[in-house]
């Protein structure tokens, strides 16, 4: 596997008019020839669609949803990253670089960190040019606040629904490209192999989710932009159908998966009630903003928060990191918590839980200014737990949120299979080891709105156009093997339910992978995930038929595809002998208990190359160069 | 606590449908509405039954996936609530709940308490949008909002398109839809210059939907798990009449 990131030559920032300006173009009325399909329609994919097709593309979109208006970039809460500066506190794109790289842990490219500051700024123009209704003062200006990692106010938001104002910006430019006939949507489809003929991506196989067939689509060019892997955990913030099955089957056909073990644990999330439990829910990191995070300082303590004084209060946040206090980033934010839990501080009745506390917030700018900040995180949080936020604090806990590891890409977004572009959560470009609030929206719609629709066209201007169609014997192929797995799927007709496997994979990833990795627990899971596996595969019972809406059919693919993943996923946590991010192994901690890297031996991405069936997948390394900014110990003390 | 569900059951869209009656023991109160319908499910699957199919996605209502009318409402009995924010503590020991999907001529079922809801999306093809294309957009700054009318328009802007508002409504009338997006970019600047088409081309879609008419129920604002006010109905007529006069100018 060959890894040439092409990235231009010359200064930081002038790379990103280099590419441009070299890049190869196709002729606007050629551009109708060429066809482009475009899996997922979050943020990352309603805007290349949306965009290609305003280019003149001809655009094919598909989505597992029934409408692509409800892909999970609709559940973002808090807000999205430009360096405009309008607050005048000392922005720059230098400083959102600088804060995204550092915030990464010094594991992603600079190259592709800074175009996205440089982006930044036209994210935020152009949605409100499509009417989102982005926060306002009084005067009519934009509102900024702040965010983790960042000593800057640089975070745009609408209310606490800023994903779904983003995405609905998307969706309709999207719905009007529909419209206009330019973008033919398959809604309720699911992409269930990647087509490659002559080694380039042709096409994708995909079911219909209503009527169970199965058929083919033929393209220039295939864009992923499904999302990320968090579910492989099963409980997570992300939606019941977020999957990895595009991107896993893409690796399977010869795409390189970076970093798998750079997943995001979120430190304020509703902490687990019970078995039953089926998805956790996020509260925004804005909350931060206002919200004090505390413990208490005795163990086991089981008395209500409000019966605990001041004095016993641990506010364990604003102790260790004074500078940065409860805006400290997430990966530090969520282990500072396990650590306060783990000593037998935790609380709730399973002690898994810390507070987030808005008392103060509230007696500095009364209820009212609360209420229309966060009413509807607090609205949602009465609803889950039937307690009320304004009166008595939050109880949160860390959970699976987001992953940074996805296919590799080059700076151009194109993976290693020639023709296939990954976009937002499912490449693993611009965030390296831990994510910093609100900069998902902003890789997602520059990825979708302004990156792809630069870097495609040098692609396809090398092509003829509409060489290969669906006709090709590689498009019966994969029909057959889809096909085929989903009888075997059908044909089992084993004891287990389809959630009974994934619960127990999920246990298995967190218990042993999740917020503290150790070379003991990452061997445990190498050798229970091929058990689970094997099991499901002669014991798995799925209900229902082929042909019609099948619930349960959908879902057995999905985990299919977890339960090989995982296995990679584990294997990258257990070759990454150091502790960066979100990756946290317990061999490689200072002496207070902070992640140490290994710059020595780990500064590069990890990229794993699929060998076949039963085989060790083999470890390649991207290094990563650091021309611009000094590779430091992370501190937000 | 033990509960007894009536649920609609329909194979898919050429069958008929009938209520199916089945027993949910040992339901913990903290479970929302959608986890005790997995549980049942998962015990369906066990005892080689088809589960129950229905619509979801996010579960933390922001999606708008789910679609169950719980004992006759569009999301249950709860206020300002999706099906997947609906916990059973809201339910008493014993109780029966009668589950159906979204009924509507324009919300065709697909199976069980699944429904299309493409009616929604191609509303929003015929005008739901301002059109900018990618790059064209002046300094983010240049264009200013009040606060208030900012306000107004995200208050419009929150619609899940969940389709509870046509549920809820004895027409079937889409007619809070479609108000929360021709006002939501009406009372904003980037929304005037379409604003005209806009109105009249998605009201036209609506009508050609199969959509009812609007009689003044307010059922669509009572079922709006985001609350959406009917006053954008108002609105909405108002932008409709100014534009269909201005049309036969």
């Amino acid at each position: 596997m060959k890894l040439d990131a092409r990235i231009p030559a010359g200064p930081l920032a002038e790379k990103w008019d280099k590419r441009r300006f070299d890049a190869k173009l196709v002729n606007p009325a050629n551009k109708r020839k060429y066809k482009i399909i475009v899996v997922g329609t979050g943020l990352a994919g309603a805007s290349a669609a949306a965009t290609l097709a305003e280019q003149g593309f001809a655009v094919e979109s598909f989505c597992y949803q029934d409408s692509p208006r409800r892909a999970h970039s609709i559940a973002a809460q808090g807000g999205i990253n430009a360096a405009k500066n309008y607050p005048n506190d000392g922005d720059s794109v230098q400083r959102l670089f600088y804060d995204t790289v550092k915030g990464g842990d010094f594991r992603s490219r600079e190259a592709n960190v800074y175009r996205l500051a440089q982006i930044s700024s036209s994210i935020i123009d152009q949605c409100v040019a499509q009417g989102v209704p982005f926060a306002r003062e009084y005067a009519g200006y934009l509102d900024n606040r702040s965010f983790g990692g960042a000593q800057v106010s640089r975070t745009f938001y609408a209310r606490g629904q800023t994903g779904q104002q983003l995405l609905l910006g998307a969706y309709q430019a999207l719905e009007r490209q529909i419209g206009l006939g330019t973008v033919k949507m398959f809604p309720r489809t699911e992409m269930l192999d990647l087509v490659l003929v002559d080694g380039a991506a042709k096409g994708i196989t995909v079911r219909d989710m209503v009527t169970g067939q199965i058929s083919s689509y033929a393209g220039d060019a295939v864009v992923l932009a499904t999302g990320g892997y968090g579910n492989v955990f099963y409980l997570s913030t992300n939606a019941k159908g977020c999957n990895a099955t595009a991107i896993w089957r893409a690796y399977k056909k010869g795409a390189g998966f970076a970093n798998p073990c750079y997943t995001q644990i979120h430190p304020t999330c509703i902490p687990v009630s019970g078995d039953y439990q089926s998805k956790l829910t996020l509260m925004s990191e804005s909350l931060r903003n206002d919200g004090r995070v505390w413990a208490s300082k005795l163990k086991n303590d089981k008395r209500p928060p409000e019966a605990i004084p001041e004095a016993e209060r641990d506010y364990f946040l604003e102790r260790k990191y004074p500078s940065y206090g409860n805006l400290a980033p997430r990966d530090i934010s969520s282990r500072a918590a396990k650590e306060a839990c783990d000593d037998g501080r935790g609380a709730g009745e399973a002690g898994l839980g810390v507070y987030l506390d808005f008392a103060d917030a509230i007696k500095r700018l009364g209820e009212k200014t609360i209420r229309e900040k966060y009413g509807n995180l607090f609205h949602m949080y009465a609803k889950i737990t039937g307690e009320d936020p304004y009166k008595s604090p939050m109880r949160i806990y860390p959970a699976v949120h987001y992953t940074m590891g996805g296919l590799w890409v080059d700076y151009d977004l194109m993976s290693t299979v020639p023709g296939l572009f990954v976009l937002g959560e499912a490449n693993f470009s611009d965030h390296g080891a831990n994510r910093l609030g609100a900069s998902a929206l902003m890789q997602g719609l520059a990825d979708g709105y302004f990156i792809l629709p630069a870097t495609i066209a040098d692609y396809l201007a090398r092509l003829k156009p509409g060489a290969v169609k669906t006709d090709h014997a590689e498009f019966r192929k994969a029909e057959t093997q889809t096909g085929d797995l989903v009888k075997k799927m059908l044909s089992i007709n084993g004891k287990r339910t389809v959630d009974d496997f994934h619960r127990e994979l999920g246990k298995i990833m967190w218990n042993d992978c999740g917020m503290a990795r150790s070379e003991a627990s990452l061997k445990h899971a190498l050798q229970k995930i091929p058990e689970i596996r094997a099991e499901f595969w002669k014991n798995v019972k799925v209900a229902g038929a082929n042909e019609e809406l099948n619930q349960s059919l959908e879902k057995a693919g999905r985990v299919a595809d977890f339960l090989e993943f995982g296995e990679l996923l584990v294997r990258d946590a257990l070759e990454r002998r150091e502790s960066c991010g979100g990756h946290f192994r317990v061999e490689y901690q200072t002496e207070e208990g902070e992640a140490r890297r290994d710059d020595e031996n780990f500064c590069h991405s990890a990229v794993w190359e699929y060998q076949g069936e039963g085989k060790t997948p083999v470890r390649h390394q991207e290094p990563l160069i650091y021309e611009n900014v000094h590779l430091a110990a992370r501190s937000y003390k | 606590m033990n509960l007894v569900l009536h649920v609609w059951r329909q194979k898919n869209n050429s069958e008929k449908g009938k209520m199916v009656r089945y027993e949910a023991q040992d339901i913990n109160p903290h479970m929302s509405f959608l986890e005790m319908l997995d549980v049942v499910n998962e015990r369906l699957i066990q005892k080689g039954e088809d589960p129950v199919a229905f619509d979801h996605d996010c579960r933390e209502g922001i999606c708008g996936a789910c679609s169950l009318t719980i004992n006759g409402r569009p999301h249950g009995p709860e206020r300002g609530t999706t099906v997947c924010q609906l916990h059973m503590r809201h339910f008493k020991d014993g109780e029966e709940i009668y589950i159906e999907p979204w009924r509507a001529k324009a919300f065709p079922v697909i199976k069980d308490l699944v429904v299309a809801r493409q009616a929604f999306d191609r509303i929003i093809q015929s005008g739901g949008f301002v059109s900018v294309k990618t790059g064209s957009a002046q300094d983010a700054n240049t264009i200013l909002i009040g606060k208030d009318t900012a306000d107004k328009a995200m208050d419009a802007a929150a619609c899940i398109g969940c389709g509870a508002c046509v549920a809820a409504c004895p027409n079937a009338s889409a007619m809070l839809f479609v108000a929360a997006k021709v006002s939501h970019l009406a009372l904003m600047p980037q929304g005037q210059v379409e604003k005209q088409k806009r109105v009249l081309n998605m009201v036209r879609t609506m009508d050609n939907e199969n959509f009812g008419n609007c009689t003044n129920h307010y059922e669509c604002e009572a079922a709006c798990p985001k609350e959406i006010s009917v006053d954008f109905i108002a609105q909405m007529n108002r932008e409709y009449l100014h534009a269909s006069i201005n049309e036969k100018r």
